[in-house]
Parts: C-alpha cells; sequence; structure tokens
C-alpha cells in the first residue's frame, strides 16, 4: 500500500483522537459517580 | 404596554444616549479612529509593495474595519456595565428589543465615520482612483456592510463584551459571523475601486448579499438579543 | 455508594462492544478487503475515516439544534434537553477536527496541499470555528438556566448562520474557477466492497456517536450536581457561620 504512512496515520489519528476522548468522558463519569447518590443517577 | 410607537421611542432613546457618551467622550475620534489609520500604514509595512497595496485596498479598508469594531463595540458595552444602565432598563421592563435596535443604530453610526475616514485614508495611502459612480457604489457598500455589522455587533457584543473576563470571546464569536460582509463588502470595494480591472457593475450583487445579511441579522438580533444576554 | 461506579449501563457496554466490533470490520474492510480506487489508488482509503467523520460531525450539529430548540419551545424546558444539546456539539467539534485533519491528509496526497481555499473546505473551517464558540459560550458563568438559554439561543443562530457563510463561500470562490487543480466535487465511483465499507463506516461512527453522547450528557448531569451540591454546601456553611440554624 503506498502512501501508508498518511493513510495509516489517519487511521490512527482518528483513533487516539476518539479513544482519548471516550477515556476522558468515561474516567470524569467514573470520579464524580463515586461522590453521587442513587438519585442523581437516572440511569441506574 | 408595548407599542410599536413606544418601541420606537425607546431605540431612539438608546441611540441618542450611546451616540451622546461617544460625543463627549471622543473615544471614536480620539483613540479608535488613528487605532485603525495605524493599521492601514502597518499594512503598507507588512506588504512592502504599492501596486500590491492599490490592488488590495478594499480588502484592508475592511479588515481595518472590523478589526476596530472589535473596540468599538467592547466600549458600547462598557459603557453600560460602568453603571449598570442596560440592567438598570431591563429590570424597568423595557423592551429588549428596542435596546437592541436603538443600541445597533448607535454602533452604525460610529462605524459608517470610521468607515469613511478609513475610504479617505484608503485613497491617499494606498493611491485608490475612482470614477464618480464608483464612489456611490462604494458609498452604499459602506451604508448596507454598517447595517449588518451593527446588527450583528451589538448581538454577540451583548453576550461577549463588558463582562469581566468575557472580552476575548468577543472576536471568537463575531468575527467568524462577519465572514459573509467581509467577503461582500471587499468584492462591492474592489468594483468601485476597480480593482485589478473589476468593473462597476460587477458590485451590485454583492451588495445583494450585504443586503440580505442586514436583514437576517436585523431580525435575528431584535429577537434573540433579550435572551442571549438575559443575567 | 452504588457497587456501578460510573456511566455506563448494561446497554451503553452492550453498544460499546458492537461499536469495537464494527470498528475492527471497518479497519479489515477499509484497509485491506476492498479494492484500491483506479484513479486514487490507495488513497481512497483514506475516505473511509474521513467521511464518516464529517458525517457523525452533521448529526451532532443537527442533533445540538433540534435539541435547542426544543429546550426553548417547551414550557418544561428539562434542562436534559440542553445538556444532550451541549454533549453532542461537544463531540461535533471532536470530528469536524478529525475530518478537517484527515482531509487535508488526503488532499496532500490527491491535490499536493494540505489546504486549499475551495467552497467546501472553507466552510467546514467555519463550521468548526462556530461550534468552538458555542462551546465556550456554554462555559461562561451562570446558572444551568441561564446557560441553557443562552446556549440554545447560540445554536439556532448557527443554523442561521452557516447556510449563509456557506452560500457567501460558495459566491465568492465560483469566482476562481481552479477546478482542474483541485476539484473536490470529481465523486470517486464507488461499488462493490468499496460501497461497502463505506456504508459500514457510516453505521459504525454513527453508533460511536450515540456511545459517546449517552456518556457524555450523563457526565454532564453529574457535573451539575456536584455544581449544585457545592452550591448547598457553601450556603450551608455561610448559615452555620451566622449561627441560623
Amino acid at each position: 500500500m503506498d502512501h501508508a504512512a498518511f493513510i495509516l496515520g489517519s487511521w490512527i489519528g482518528t483513533a487516539v483522537a476518539v479513544i482519548a476522548y471516550a477515556a476522558w468522558v468515561l474516567r470524569r463519569g467514573r470520579a464524580l459517580s463515586k461522590h453521587a447518590s442513587t438519585e442523581e443517577k437516572p440511569w441506574t | 404596554m408595548s407599542s410599536v410607537k413606544s418601541r420606537r421611542t425607546i431605540a431612539v432613546a438608546v441611540a441618542r444616549k450611546d451616540l451622546s457618551i461617544e460625543w463627549n467622550s471622543r473615544i471614536l475620534t480620539n483613540q479608535v479612529a488613528p487605532f485603525a489609520a495605524i493599521v492601514m500604514v502597518m499594512f503598507a509595512f507588512a506588504l512592502d509593495n504599492e501596486g500590491i497595496l492599490q490592488r488590495v485596498a478594499p480588502g484592508l479598508m475592511w479588515l481595518a474595519t472590523l478589526f476596530s469594531m472589535l473596540i468599538v463595540v467592547q466600549r458600547s458595552f462598557t459603557v453600560e456595565s460602568a453603571d449598570g444602565a442596560l440592567d438598570a432598563l431591563r429590570v424597568a421592563g423595557v423592551d429588549t428589543g428596542a435596546i437592541f435596535v436603538g443600541k445597533s443604530l448607535a454602533l452604525m453610526v460610529q462605524l459608517f465615520v470610521l468607515e469613511i475616514l478609513l475610504l479617505a485614508t484608503a485613497v491617499v495611502l494606498y493611491g485608490v482612483e475612482m470614477t464618480a459612480v464608483g464612489l456611490l457604489e462604494a458609498f452604499v457598500t459602506m451604508v448596507v456592510a454598517t447595517a449588518g455589522l451593527g446588527c450583528v455587533g451589538t448581538l454577540y457584543g451583548g453576550l461577549a463584551a463588558g463582562a469581566k473576563g468575557r472580552e476575548t470571546l468577543l472576536p471568537l464569536l463575531l468575527l467568524p459571523v462577519v465572514a459573509p460582509v467581509l467577503i461582500g463588502a471587499t468584492r462591492a470595494t474592489e468594483a468601485a475601486f476597480g480593482s485589478g480591472g473589476t468593473a462597476v457593475s460587477e458590485g451590485w450583487p454583492w451588495i445583494g448579499l450585504l443586503a440580505v445579511f442586514a436583514v437576517i441579522f436585523a431580525v435575528a438580533g431584535t429577537v434573540a438579543f433579550g435572551p442571549l444576554v438575559d443575567e | 455508594m452504588t457497587p456501578n461506579s460510573g456511566t455506563g449501563t448494561s446497554a451503553t457496554r452492550r453498544l460499546g462492544v458492537l461499536v469495537i466490533v464494527l470498528v475492527i470490520s471497518l479497519a479489515l474492510f477499509g484497509l485491506q478487503f476492498s479494492a484500491e480506487d483506479v484513479v486514487q489508488g490507495s488513497t481512497v482509503r483514506i475516505m473511509y475515516v474521513h467521511v464518516p467523520s464529517i458525517w457523525t460531525a452533521y448529526i451532532a450539529f443537527f442533533l445540538t439544534a433540534v435539541c435547542s430548540g426544543v429546550y426553548l419551545s417547551r414550557r418544561q424546558r428539562s434542562l436534559a434537553w440542553d445538556r444532550v444539546a451541549g454533549a453532542s456539539a461537544e463531540i461535533g467539534v471532536l470530528f469536524v477536527a478529525v475530518s478537517l485533519v484527515t482531509g487535508s491528509l488526503w488532499g496532500r496526497l490527491t491535490w499536493g496541499t494540505y489546504w486549499v481555499w475551495d467552497a467546501r473546505l472553507t466552510s467546514t473551517a467555519f463550521l468548526f470555528i462556530t461550534y468552538v464558540g458555542y462551546l465556550a459560550v456554554r462555559r461562561l458563568d451562570g446558572t444551568h438556566r441561564q446557560r441553557a438559554r443562552r446556549s440554545s439561543v447560540m445554536a439556532l443562530l448557527a443554523v442561521l448562520e452557516i447556510p449563509l457563510v456557506h452560500f457567501s463561500v460558495n459566491l465568492w470562490r465560483s469566482l476562481h474557477q481552479d477546478a482542474s487543480v483541485a476539484d473536490p466535487n470529481a465523486k470517486v465511483k464507488l461499488d462493490g466492497l468499496m460501497l461497502f465499507s463505506l456504508f459500514l463506516g457510516l453505521v459504525t461512527f454513527t453508533l460511536l456517536f450515540v456511545w459517546l453522547v449517552l456518556h457524555r450528557q450523563r457526565t454532564m448531569l453529574l457535573e451539575d450536581s456536584f455544581a449544585d451540591r457545592g452550591l448547598d454546601v457553601a450556603i450551608a456553611e455561610r448559615r452555620n457561620e451566622a449561627g441560623v440554624q
């Protein structure tokens, strides 16, 4: 595959951005959730 | 009771207030106009080529206008928060749409004065030459563009200007939104100046775009100003 | 303290697993199984992440606009609409950024430059800036309701501005017909596995978007509760100081 650097770069860059954001959201959710009561979490 | 007549009275009163504050403080003539002129001079330093300067004079003129507008809008709302004048008006139940129209009109007048100065500066510094029709077209462009700028500047200025810690938000919100004005006004002014061989007739469609922009933001601003600025 | 600490439920966990499976499939089809394009060669493979990214961004901003409209129109005014609008916009900004970068890389290979001033790219850059501004307005101080009201109005203004700017930019660029050099409208003819990979990409990213919005808006709810609680604590402390019971 020519231009492999660009192509893989695009895919990996996208993955990194999305995973980093998802990790941030999940981690934040977990941290805040620890101090929250059940009423404050309508999804449980 | 908010009737059309009382709304108009309020708008005129607000516009008059803003303009008399400006008249007394002379911020526009003493500080903003020199700033705009300096920007025009700096363009000459940066671009360093008289042929290019003459060719891009319209763009430079409108860039200088937009940068100066940031300062004027900030000023327009700092005078409000200084003594809580705007809050007092709103607490009194004054129609926010009318306040918006009044402030927009005042802003339009100030910007228009600035643009006349910038046009003169462009003619002098950048070697611009216009025919009579071109001058008319430039004038109409300025009127219509300024109408739009006044509305959108007041709308976002209300949100971002004046209040502490928010001033840096104004350029971020305002400059992208006025892109159509920059595009339209520059193209129309290019036609007015005859830059790069553009015919005067090519400018009028762009003035149409500017008019659409002005109408959209006059209406949107009147409706959205209250909810957006409500504290 | 509930045993489940976090914003996940069994539903989101199942969705998450599905998304991971789809992503792996997409990688296989996009990078390996599908053929190279006749004209573009292997560069077309970037499209399998680029097109779904911008597609997701459009969905995201559409959702923001709809939720903002609902929030403003309803008498009941549940803040959940505002939270979803905010979460959606944040994710939209992420995906516009991704699409601008991947598009730029694709452009470098296809046109030789990282950027061209054509109508679509310029409008996309404007889209990005607009919603960065929206997110900045969301972070202004105030009550949750003030934030919701401001943000909803901003989102609806964006709906007004984006077509206007797009139209202006189109008009502007139509003056400069450099279409031969950089014609983004030269559509690649996709068929067979290539078209399948593209659709797979759209489905994958859409489900990923749903998963992200669910988690993010739950996190926002927690943030808001936390802020409220902090406020309550501060008020209680103030009362104690004043000796009020």
